[in-house]
């Protein structure tokens, strides 16, 4: 009953849209009209912990080598911790704003541990691909929780930081475990899903 | 009434309109979305094909999970963002 991994990579991506509209919605209203219903407020970072929770089972069941482990373990935690860290400033229990850095952090290990764990080149074939562009997308989009930190009320920072996770899930979407990459695939790849 | 001010009055009116509207937009926005996916590549819905597929083939349909997420945000959560968006408005009047 295991689902195949481009299973797994579709699953996230439905929640990293959902993730990316409520973060839109937050940036186009303000933090303030967003924040007046509880469930509003606790709703990313609350998801944000429930991914880093989520990485566990996938870091369990797809050991397909020792990095593959060691990145998703080390995701885990850092989403985890980001998540925790944003919980804690939307109660209160934390107050200083340069707690947000944690969410800096999590795109920083995401990016990485998805670079670390793609072991062939660019264009092996398309999750190669697409692990490449997610993971540097994510160490580039670094820079809007960096900003969100640095300036809390920044629109281009808010706007941003939802556009990243809404970019991600287009390319989830894209992931497929074996397929061609702009009509190219390497004869080591193996045979294409459809 | 001065003529500044109620240009300065209808500001903040026009901008939570224009709020509103956007908000509003981005859920159909997203299902219009999938449907054309769906259309495009109607062979990753599993279910129009469903003979010999197993269950996470026919669980897991990309295009059908867009549209589902564009609805969702659109039906649960806008109505409340909306609500709030005109509470705001009318406190701040």
């Amino acid at each position: 009953m295991q689902p195949p991994s481009e299973h797994v990579h579709w699953l996230f991506a439905t929640g990293f849209l959902l993730l990316g509209l409520c973060l839109l919605g937050e940036a186009i209203v303000g933090t303030e009209v967003w924040r007046r219903r509880a469930w509003r407020a606790y709703l990313w970072p609350g998801l944000a912990f429930a991914l880093g929770v989520l990485m566990w089972p996938v870091m369990t069941f797809y050991t397909n080598s020792a990095i593959h482990m060691i990145a998703h373990g080390a995701w885990a935690q850092m989403l985890m911790i980001a998540g925790a860290a944003e919980l804690g400033l939307v109660r209160g229990k934390l107050q200083s704003q340069w707690w947000r850095l944690a969410v800096t952090a999590g795109f920083l290990v995401s990016g990485s541990a998805l670079l670390v764990h793609e072991q062939n080149a660019w264009f092996f074939q398309r999750s190669s691909f697409l692990h490449h562009l997610m993971g540097w997308t994510m160490v580039v989009a670094a820079i809007f929780p960096l900003a969100r930190a640095i300036k809390p009320r920044s629109q281009v920072a808010a706007t941003g930081f939802a556009l990243t996770f809404v970019v991600a899930a287009v390319m989830l979407y894209c992931d497929r475990d074996v397929a061609p990459v702009f009509g190219h695939i390497s004869e080591l790849a193996g045979t294409p899903h459809r | 009434m001065n003529a500044e001010l109620v240009s300065e009055l209808k500001a903040p009116l026009q901008r939570a309109a224009t709020r509103a509207r956007i908000i509003s937009t981005l859920g159909p926005a997203t299902a219009l979305a999938g449907i054309g996916w769906a259309l495009v590549q109607p062979y990753r819905i599993t279910l129009l094909h469903p003979r010999g597929q197993d269950f996470w083939w026919l669980f897991v349909e990309p295009p059908l999970l867009v549209i589902a997420v564009g609805l969702f945000f659109h039906f649960v959560v806008v109505p409340g963002l909306l609500e709030d968006l005109e509470e705001e408005h009318a406190a701040a009047k």
